[in-house]
Parts: structure tokens; C-alpha cells; sequence
């Protein structure tokens, strides 16, 4: 540790990494759990992370059962934050994170680390990028990710195009094609990959019915044209039931903007440089229902932990990991007396957490992987089912089962399947 | 306007910028122009960034020679440029015993090249070297290495610029002349002319075409594309050395390999196509299969998560393609069009001889004009070697206290601070576009692809230059990033 000796390291109870939904919610549980000594670093110059360039409403419908939009949903968290006089440091970033808690932040002027007895990791996601899913042609300007677009509309008051395809019906793509069109673009169409949306239903209502914006399924991009420099268009082609393209439905749109939805990855750099277990299918950490990571004293909340659909589940599941990092750093690590682990059976693509103690009430996160009607999620311990559930199944939608301490309990191994 | 030069040098590329250079030890007004917006824009921002040992090659022949040579000048002239280059060596393998002579062949020609240390190894040194690696046999060259090709050639120019080369971007060669006063002169599609005593066509996948305007025939460049992948850091250090296959007869290349970068990604490729299109730079569904296959069996540990992005570039082949293979570089002094000095195919291993290159040719413009060596020259380029990501953390926190600039990251993947996009921007080419700031500071290079960064780099260049959406181009003029401001007033809140 010879090359610390000029670097100042300071001593705090919980440290949140990120500011966004996820770690406002944490730090405030923290708090609330009689946590003092809690600083929440966030990289940008301000709090809120990317609900800030959310300016269309639909968030807080169950938390404050109101339609607020994303600046005014974290102004709520804001508030509460401030109001508690949390520790903030802003335009900061986690440079490094050890496995015993380390965490390297840099700030204008200043290089220094912070050892905390619990860390909550609330990076947030990334998109996915065009290189990502390898879409052939030029590489011209006018390819967007539709988060990064969002970003330069809302927050820096620039117009990315005028005639604009999207590939991916995430939600931010559907959004983005209503905002284009709102802000006088023409959207020529939403291509999804896949046979169903990637976005939630009533963001194709509102987004692309509304306004006349043709979503295609089962299409993709597999060109991009633009040799000279801008995008000159795309071509597309219906894809067949192995989501290769066909080469016959090939057809060409001129565009000179394309956004892609692709997905979401959440960003776990600081996560696996710590030595904590991931989860393939998520992205994401392997957390017991304490929102603990298989690093003792680092938790994991948000869509860092895994994508959510709705920000009010962010919220809801950052609150938990506070409380829980709460009590670590106050009470050291106590090993459950039994651990038991809950899997993914039939039509469930994930579950979160990925192990329970048995000993408290839990909620069960999951996505599943294809869309469904008069279908149950039945959970079982061992060989008894516990829990059953008569949901409408589609994989952009989160599913949430709480399920008690009193069936949780006893047993060594979950599985949770879609019947 | 015209602008009156002794020397001037065509194309922007590692070729001529490393000539730039080279004059640019002597009391000599010479000059630089260039197509693109910026310097190392075309092959030289599209290879796979290897400094060849040069033991490929024909004993006596141009690409020999200035191979070996080039290599060897490598190490002093990165020092210098404040460029990475990493000497990791090579393995070329031997998958079975038929391909073992290949090997003892080029060991003969290594030797006979005057490549230095140059063997042939077995599994278990082969193993020693890059554990795991599957072959019979092996030719270990130690002196292979690994640069950035685009730092290199920027390195190249900014260091010619600083001691006295002038470089004209944006200014494409439509036509040139013999005047006659002896004078060549060099018409732009800008409608500016350049006059030189003596020209240097260094144009790479254009110098045929630079030939015929000066009137010489006899050439022709035959563009031959190789597409490639970009891996993700998770896989930095997987490879040790560079590991290419045992070349086979009439290839056009070495076949598709894995090349790590000296900046922790890996690149799988190139591979080899003809086209007519020396700039069609587009990478094709059928070849990403390809490479994304043969990749997969090369690295088992790789997965789909790890591509970042691809790209391709074209190499500037004499050979058609019925012909296949390479021929040699074309370093000449014309004697029939007197003062023009003439490069042609210089494709692989062009990186790796261009320092030597470009000494040839110095000693060619000495036939024309006297080169006086300029006491005020500077070899040293200022900066430092490694980006900020790389340092201790307590030489971090030092430069951090110094320029608060550093405490603050512009970009998340490649953790690249203000500071550096600060001096990315402001470089003394003013190249301005973001490709530019990319190739500089290495910003927007990460796994996200610029998600992050690219509105931080708008927000900055808006804040601390006062640029307008319309100012930020991606290449050039003819790849504007943005349509303009959504509404008259505004901005960041």
C-alpha cells in the first residue's frame, strides 16, 4: 500500500456509487436506518441520473400514484435527500473498488479514497451499442444510440435528424420515435427484431399508435448506407423463426438518422473489479435477498443489479439494499443460518435474488421469456409449491411475487416456472 | 491562393507524415496536403498496428530492407513521438508438420533480411511464450512489436509541424503540372495551387492515380479491403504475443489473426477482398461471420459481449487479384519527370518501414535540392507516453492537484479526463472533427462507443469554444453530426 502515502483515505460508514434513482433511494434508507455517516458519489454535475433527460411522464404511478415526469419523479427523491443533509460529492467518479471496500474517487483537484464498511453499487446501465450486435455496412454519422439522442434533445437542445428509423422497440426507442416526431422529424418506422415489442404495451399505444409510427416485427437492419459520410439510409429485412434475415424481404429506407434500442447493460466494471459473482442472464451481481453480493459488505440495487421496466421498482428495491447496508455497517457481516438458492425453471428467463436466508419475507424479481396469457408463475421449495401467481406474461415486463418468511423457510433450493 | 514550397509531400498518411518529419531535420520549406480533414485517415487509421520484424520478406528486396530497418528505428523514434510501442514478438505457427518448412524458410530469409534473434521454437517454448497455444512449431521473432498506427502517424506530423513543416488538410490533388520554370504545380479542388521544386507522392490508395496526373502511366493500385473486430478490454492480456498462422502460397495476406492493441483490446482480422472502391470502408454480414467464427475458435474465452466495433480498411495492392500475393514497394527518384519523387504500393508492411521510408526519400530530394541540417530541430514531442488511466494512482493524484482537469473523466470506458480531451481538441494540426479527438485522446473508443462521452465532448466544445450543433463534424465536412438547435435559444439548463 506504499503508493498510497500520498494519497488521503478517509473512513465512512456506507458509500452509494451513483446517484441516480437507485442510489438516491438507498442513500435515503441508509439514512432512514440510523445510518449517519453515509456520502453518495455521483459522476455527473448533478443528481438525478438519467431520469433527468426523461422529460415524458408515466413515472411514480405506484409509488406517489401520480404520472410525474423524470426530473419531477427525482426532484421527489431530491428533496428528501437534501432534507436529510446526506453527503453528496458530485461531478466525482469511482475510479477503483477493492474487494475490502476501497474506493478510489476522483474529483476536480483531488485523487482520494474512501474505505467504507458497506458499499451500494448504483451505477446504473449503459446501451447497448451498434458494434455490440454487429450491423454490417458503412460507418457514416447519424447512428444514435436512443438514450445518447435523448440526451443531446432534452438536455442540450440539439436536433440529431429529420428522417429517422428506429432498430429496437425498447421503451426508450419507442419514446424517442414520439419525441422525434414532436419535435417535427419524420419517424419512418420501428423495426424489432424480435416477433413481440421489447417495450412495455402502453408505450406502443402511446408512442407509435398515437402518431402513425409503423412498428415491424420480426425485421432488421442488416446495412447501413452512408460511404460519404452521413447516413443515406438502411436497408431492412424480415428475419425467419432462427432471427436470420431473408434475404428476398430485403428492401431500402432512405433515413439520415438511426436510433437503436437494443437493450440495456448494466454497468458492473467497479462490480467485477470488486470479485463479486455475476450473473450471466442479468448482467448483473448474484445478490442474496439482502441485496448483498458474494463480496461481503458490498450490495447491489437498481438497474446496475438488473434492467428494471419501471423506475418505481428501482426505487422500491434500492430502499431494501439501504436497509440492509444499513445494518451491515452497523452490525458487521452475520452469515444466514441457511441459504437457500432459487433458480430459473421452465419460461423464466431470471430470478432475482439468486439465494434467500429463508428468514425474512422477500420479493421475487424475475422476466420471462416470452409473452403469455392465462399462464401462472408457480414457485416451489423443494418439491412444494408455494406460491402461484395468474399473470399476463411479457418479457419487457418485470414480474415481483412477494413471498413469505413462513413458506420460505426450511427447504435448500427454489424454482420458480411459468405453467 | 499558391503556396510556394521546395518540397511538398501528397497524402497525410504514415508514409508522408514520417517524410514531414524527416525534412523537417532540415533547413528546407516544405509542405504537406492532405485530402481529409485530418492526418491518418485512411490505411493508416485501418491496420492492424504491427511493426513487422521483416523476415517475410524476399532477401534484396525494397520491402526487406526498409522492414528490417524501419523496425529497428522504431524504438527511438517512439520515445521520442511519445508513442506506445510494445516489442511482444511474434509466433508464427506451424499448425502441422506440412507448414514446418515454411517456417525454416523464413528463418532463412530472416537471417538473410538481417532480422535480429529470429528462431524455430517448439511446443514447449512455443508454450513458455504464450501458454496454451496449439502448433507443432513456431518462428519467434522478438523484435515484432505492436504500435498505434494513428498515434504514430499524428505523432509524425505534429512533430514535423512544431520544427517547421506546414500541413494543408482539406486540400484534394485534382492536377498537377510541370511549369516551366522547372516548378511542379499542384491544383486542389479548393481551386488553391501549391508549387514545389519537388513532389512526393505519398497517396497510398490513390498514388496511381497521383502518377497519371503527373503523367506517369504505368501503375496501378488494386484495393484490396480487409474487414476487422474490436475486442473488449475484459480479454486484454490473454495474449501474450502476436500469434499468426504459417502464410500460405498466393494469399493475399497473412489470414484472418488476433493482434492485441498497445492500448488492451484485440483486434480479429484482416481479412482479404478486391474491390474497385478504394474507399469503400463498409464491413459486410458475410465476412462478420466469418471473422466472428474463426475469431471463436483462435480465442475460446471470446463471447458475443465482447464486440465493440468493427471496421475495415484497404490495402494499396500492385497485384490484381489473379495474381494474388505482393509486389514490391515502389521508392523511386523518376528520372524522366524530374523532381518527382514517386511512392507506390506501399501496403503491409508500410507501418513498420515508413521511418525507413522516409530516410530513402530525404536522400532522394538531396539529388534535387541541398538539405542543410536545421540546428533548432527538436526531435521531442511534448506529452507524456501513457494516457492518464494508465498512471499510479499517485502519479494521478499529483497531475489531479496540479490541473484540477484531471480529476474530472469526459470519458467513462477508456476513463479519458478533461484534460486530455482539452488537448485533443486543441491540437496543433487543428484537426477538429470528433474522429480527430477520438484518434487523440482515445475518447469514445470504449464499450459504450461515445454513449457517454459524445454529449459531454458537445457540451464542453459548446461551454469552453462555442461551437454550434452545426460545427461538430464526425470525419469531415461531409459528415455533420447534428441538424442544428431544436429551439432559437437554449441549451444545458
Amino acid at each position: 500500500m506504499s503508493d498510497k502515502k500520498t494519497i488521503p483515505t478517509i473512513q465512512r460508514d456506507v458509500v452509494v456509487i451513483g446517484g441516480g434513482p437507485a442510489g438516491l433511494a438507498a442513500a435515503i434508507a441508509v439514512k432512514e436506518a440510523g445510518c449517519d455517516d453515509v456520502l453518495l458519489v455521483e459522476r455527473d454535475r448533478v443528481l438525478g441520473g438519467i431520469l433527468n433527460q426523461c422529460i415524458h411522464d408515466g413515472f411514480g404511478l405506484h409509488i406517489f400514484k401520480e404520472a410525474l415526469s423524470g426530473p419531477e419523479y427525482a426532484a421527489r427523491y431530491i428533496k428528501q435527500f437534501r432534507e436529510k443533509n446526506i453527503d453528496v460529492m458530485e461531478n466525482a467518479i469511482v475510479l477503483s473498488l477493492t474487494k475490502d471496500r476501497v474506493v478510489e474517487v476522483s474529483t476536480r483537484g483531488k485523487l482520494q479514497y474512501i474505505q467504507a464498511k458497506a458499499v451500494i453499487l448504483a451505477m446504473g446501465c449503459r446501451e447497448r451499442t451498434r458494434g455490440a450486435i454487429s450491423i454490417p455496412g458503412h460507418r457514416p454519422s447519424g447512428v444514435f444510440t436512443a438514450g445518447a439522442a435523448q440526451c443531446l434533445m432534452n438536455l442540450e437542445n440539439i436536433m440529431v435528424g429529420k428522417s429517422v428509423c428506429v432498430l429496437g422497440s425498447g421503451d426508450i426507442g419507442l419514446i424517442m420515435a414520439r419525441r422525434m416526431t414532436l419535435e417535427g422529424a419524420k419517424v419512418q418506422a420501428v423495426f424489432e427484431l424480435l416477433p413481440y415489442s421489447s417495450g412495455l404495451p402502453r408505450n406502443i399505444q402511446q408512442c407509435l399508435n398515437d402518431y402513425d409510427i409503423p412498428l415491424f416485427l420480426s425485421t432488421t437492419v442488416t446495412d447501413i448506407a452512408g460511404r460519404s459520410g452521413r447516413l443515406e439510409g438502411v436497408k431492412v429485412a424480415q428475419v425467419d423463426e432462427n432471427r436470420a434475415p431473408i434475404a428476398s424481404t430485403e428492401r431500402f429506407v432512405p433515413c439520415d438518422t438511426l436510433l437503436l434500442s437494443v437493450g440495456l447493460i448494466p454497468e458492473n466494471e467497479l462490480t467485477r473489479q470488486a470479485g463479486a459473482d455475476m450473473d450471466p442472464i442479468t448482467g448483473g451481481a448474484i445478490v442474496d435477498d439482502t441485496f448483498m453480493t458474494s463480496v461481503p459488505g458490498i450490495f447491489s440495487c437498481g438497474n446496475v443489479l438488473h434492467v428494471h421496466d419501471l423506475v418505481d421498482w428501482v426505487s422500491v428495491e434500492s430502499e431494501q439494499a439501504g436497509k440492509f447496508a444499513a445494518a451491515y455497517a452497523k452490525e458487521g457481516y452475520k452469515a444466514a443460518a441457511n441459504r437457500i438458492q432459487v433458480k430459473p425453471g421452465d419460461g423464466i428467463r431470471y430470478t432475482l435474488p439468486q439465494s434467500v436466508s429463508g428468514e425474512d419475507d422477500f420479493i421475487l424479481s424475475m422476466r420471462v421469456t416470452e409473452p403469455g396469457r392465462n399462464r401462472r408463475v408457480v414457485v416451489k421449495n423443494g418439491d412444494k409449491i408455494i406460491r402461484k401467481k395468474e399473470v399476463r406474461l411479457h418479457p419487457a415486463e418485470m414480474i415481483r411475487i412477494k413471498v413469505g418468511k413462513d413458506v420460505a423457510s426450511g427447504g435448500n433450493a427454489m424454482e420458480v416456472s411459468v405453467e | 491562393m499558391n503556396s510556394k514550397y521546395e518540397v511538398l509531400i501528397i497524402g497525410g498518411g504514415v508514409v508522408g507524415c514520417a517524410i514531414a518529419r524527416e525534412l523537417s531535420k532540415y533547413s528546407v520549406k516544405a509542405a504537406l496536403i492532405e485530402k481529409e480533414a485530418d492526418v491518418s485517415m485512411g490505411a493508416s487509421c485501418r491496420n492492424s498496428g504491427v511493426c513487422h520484424a521483416g523476415f517475410k520478406y524476399a532477401p534484396g528486396s525494397m520491402r526487406a530492407f526498409v522492414a528490417v530497418k524501419g523496425n529497428a528505428m522504431m524504438d527511438d523514434l517512439c520515445r521520442d513521438l511519445k508513442v506506445k510501442l510494445k516489442r511482444i514478438g511474434k509466433l508464427t505457427v506451424a499448425l502441422d508438420r506440412e507448414d514446418e518448412p515454411t517456417l525454416h524458410k523464413m528463418k532463412e530469409n530472416g537471417d538473410a533480411n538481417g532480422v535480429p534473434g529470429v528462431r524455430v521454437i517448439y511446443q514447449d517454448e512455443m508454450r513458455k511464450i504464450q501458454p496454451g497455444v496449439e502448433g507443432v512449431a513456431a518462428l519467434h521473432s522478438p523484435t515484432s512489436a505492436i504500435v498505434s498506427p494513428y498515434n504514430l502517424t499524428i505523432g509524425l506530423a505534429e512533430n514535423a509541424l512544431a520544427n517547421g513543416v506546414n500541413f494543408h488538410l482539406g486540400q484534394e490533388v485534382t492536377a498537377i503540372e510541370h511549369q516551366a520554370d522547372g516548378d511542379w504545380l499542384v491544383r486542389a479542388a479548393s481551386g488553391d495551387t501549391f508549387s514545389a521544386k519537388v513532389i512526393i507522392n505519398a497517396a497510398g490508395l490513390f498514388a496511381a492515380e497521383v502518377c497519371k496526373m503527373a503523367g506517369i502511366n504505368e501503375y496501378r493500385i488494386y484495393p484490396c479491403r480487409g474487414e476487422y473486430y474490436i475486442l473488449d478490454k475484459r480479454l486484454d492480456g490473454t495474449l501474450k504475443c502476436l500469434i499468426y498462422p504459417a502464410p500460405k502460397k498466393h494469399a493475399a495476406g497473412w489470414g484472418t489473426h488476433l493482434t492485441p492493441t498497445v492500448d488492451g483490446n484485440i483486434l480479429i482480422g484482416p481479412t482479404a477482398e478486391y474491390l474497385d472502391d478504394p474507399e469503400d470502408f463498409a464491413c459486410t454480414a458475410e465476412i462478420m461471420a466469418q471473422l466472428r467464427r474463426e475469431g471463436q475458435m483462435l480465442l475460446p474465452a471470446m463471447r458475443g459481449t465482447d464486440f465493440i466495433r468493427n471496421f475495415a480498411g484497404s490495402r494499396a495492392k500492385q497485384t490484381p487479384p489473379e495474381v494474388g500475393g505482393n509486389a514490391d514497394f515502389v521508392i523511386e527518384d523518376r528520372k524522366d519527370h524530374k523532381g518527382f519523387i514517386n511512392l507506390v504500393g506501399i501496403e503491409s508492411p508500410g507501418l513498420t518501414s515508413a521511418p525507413a521510408i522516409a530516410d530513402m526519400v530525404s536522400g532522394m530530394v538531396k539529388n534535387h535540392i541541398t538539405l542543410t541540417p536545421d540546428p533548432a530541430f527538436n526531435p521531442v514531442r511534448p506529452g507524456m507516453v501513457d494516457f492518464f488511466e494508465e498512471l499510479s494512482p499517485e502519479e494521478k493524484a499529483d497531475l489531479i492537484a496540479q490541473d484540477p482537469n484531471y480529476g474530472e473523466i469526459i470519458c467513462r470506458c477508456e476513463k479519458i479526463t478533461k484534460r486530455e480531451v482539452l488537448d485533443a481538441i486543441q491540437n496543433p494540426l487543428g484537426a477538429r472533427t470528433l474522429v480527430s479527438i477520438k484518434y487523440r485522446g482515445r475518447a469514445s473508443m470504449g464499450r459504450c462507443q461515445g454513449g457517454f462521452c459524445i454529449p459531454r465532448i458537445v457540451r464542453l466544445m459548446r461551454d469552453e469554444f462555442g461551437w454550434k450543433p452545426e460545427d461538430f463534424l464526425k470525419r469531415g465536412k461531409t459528415s455533420p453530426m447534428f441538424v442544428g438547435n431544436m429551439r432559437p435559444k437554449g441549451g444545458a439548463a
